[in-house]
């Protein structure tokens, strides 16, 4: 799709010497690297170099780039200095198209709001749909064709995490795309394929609201059930919520429970392909899969970054933060940092203090649905291995356009049963 | 030494013997007690270390602290003996503690 991006016009790093580059040129916010994967060694030159990192000039405004893992801990633990508010992505948006959501609110609100929708996917609850998405595991690998390429990223890590999400809302099971669907639109860069303006995503995103509104009517009509409209509908701190606050939440729990697992699906194949010793040590070792999936979260580290913005002057790493600065704490980086992981540039699936990753976050915010994830990874390998002797990678995986969600499009595979 | 009995939700105890200056979640990372999962480390900002004080020992181990009680505030199974273990420090004073962990940690 040949559109003309508006929102990063600054020179890209693509093609550049990560270790000559002037520091004040580099622009981590800018898509094109991560599309392109070449991230990488530009993180490296910044923890080695400026681990906080200050961009002065970039189409979207001047921001800090936090890039060690210590130093995230340090801005996590102080959620009153480093506030979640205006919102955690970049870009600022017009307030008209900003939707209000517990991920971009701090305390108390953050903590009401995250307390009345936690319980729907804390383990006790998890325990229970265990059989269920197992059930849905099998019928998606079952349906998988043989010896011939497909593209996992629809065939599976799409269609698993969709069937997924519809069950948490209880939601029309026929109908489910419409919530992968809303999911790309929340978090499509304007310009860049899926949508042309905010103001069209902002469009789209009100048919959400009002197909939902219908559900939460159904539900606050009937008694407490477990699906997370209900909840919300039943829920003391969320009953009486105006409805855009409504939207930005569901839009919050759509996008946090799809894309984020989704591309831990597909970028699993991958290591495990790039890394053909420790897929062999896996068949070797199944009780390995929960040490995995730790792993894989790191590897992927599905959001590249989360945004802070300074309530006050302070200072981190050496540097004075002016109140109201943007600070970027870059996961993406931290799960790289050789002063905080051993070995970080490797894929190792028995690796110690494996759950030492900064993937969820940290702190109050740290990602409520961190158990689902990894159960849902779990349950796809635990059905994954009695089946295939190996998910062959047999081209290039499709980087989408984004410094954001760190995720694929396509990722064209062909299975070999056992 | 401090003995520590630490009890898994299954009922399966575990009597440990713990180093002065340790944290308890250091403890029971070091003697493999299962259910303690740790995911930061022990700086106080997961929530993966909870912990049930025996109610005979809170008065000796403490009410939560400034940066636990928000983290604990998050978790649906909090309770009034709630405890973050990274967060209590083992000396003599503690001989004889009994904990019992969640049957997850969140």
């Amino acid at each position: 799709m040949e559109t003309v991006v508006t929102k990063h016009s600054s020179r890209s790093l693509v093609g550049r010497d990560p270790w000559t580059i002037p520091l004040d040129e580099i622009d981590l916010a800018h898509p094109a690297i991560w599309q392109a994967n070449e991230f990488l060694p530009f993180l490296a030159r910044l923890r080695r170099d400026d681990p906080v990192h200050y961009c002065a000039q970039s189409s979207v405004g001047a921001y800090w780039s936090v890039m060690r893992y210590q130093d995230i801990m340090t801005m996590e633990a102080a959620p009153q200095l480093f506030s979640s508010e205006p919102t955690i992505g970049i870009v600022d948006v017009l307030p008209q198209f900003t939707l209000p959501m517990f991920i971009a609110m701090d305390p108390p609100k953050h903590d009401e709001q995250r307390k009345t929708v936690q319980g729907v996917v804390s383990p006790n609850n998890l325990k229970n749909l265990e059989g269920l998405i197992r059930q849905r595991v099998i019928t998606i690998l079952d349906g998988l064709p043989q010896g011939e390429t497909f593209n996992w990223v629809d065939r599976v890590s799409r269609e698993l995490t969709t069937q997924m999400l519809a069950t948490l809302f209880d939601f029309p099971f026929e109908e489910r795309n419409k919530l992968t669907y809303w999911s790309d639109v929340a978090t499509a860069i304007p310009g860049a394929g899926l949508i042309k303006t905010y103001e069209e995503s902002f469009e789209i995103l009100k048919e959400c609201l009002a197909y939902f509104m219908r559900l939460w009517r159904e539900r606050a009509s009937k008694p407490p059930g477990n699906d997370l409209i209900s909840m919300l509908a039943h829920g003391e701190a969320t009953k009486n919520m105006p409805p855009m606050e409504f939207l930005g939440n569901l839009v919050l729990l759509i996008v946090g429970g799809n894309d984020t697992t989704r591309n831990s699906i597909t970028g699993g194949v991958l290591a495990l392909n790039e890394n053909p010793q420790e897929y062999q040590k896996l068949r070797d070792n199944p009780a390995l899969i929960p040490s995995m999936v730790s792993e894989i979260i790191r590897w992927q580290t599905p959001l590249a970054y989360m945004r802070r913005t300074a309530k006050a002057d302070t200072e981190l790493g050496g540097k004075h933060i002016k109140a109201g600065d943007k600070l970027l704490m870059w996961y993406a980086s931290a799960n790289r940092d050789e002063q905080a992981i051993e070995r970080p540039d490797e894929f190792l699936i028995d690796r110690d203090r494996v759950r030492q990753h900064l993937s969820f976050g940290t702190g109050i915010h740290r990602c409520m649905g961190n158990r689902l994830a990894e159960m849902q990874l779990r349950v796809l390998w635990e059905e994954i291995l009695p089946r295939f002797q190996k998910i062959g990678i047999v081209g290039e995986p499709v980087r989408i356009y984004s410094s954001f969600v760190k995720g694929y499009t396509e990722l064209p595979v062909r299975i070999i049963a056992r | 030494m401090p003995r520590i009995t630490l009890i898994e939700h299954s009922g399966k105890e575990h009597v440990v013997e713990a180093k002065n200056g340790d944290s308890l979640m250091t403890t029971a990372i070091k003697n493999r007690v299962p259910g303690i999962d740790a995911d930061c480390g022990g700086a106080c900002s997961c929530g993966t270390c909870h912990v049930f004080i025996d109610a005979a020992w809170m008065s000796k181990v403490g009410e939560s602290g400034e940066f636990e009680e928000p983290m604990l505030d998050l978790n649906p199974e909090r309770a009034s003996n709630s405890r973050l273990s990274c967060q209590i420090d083992i000396s003599d004073e503690l001989d004889g503690l009994v904990v019992r962990l969640p049957e997850f940690q969140f």
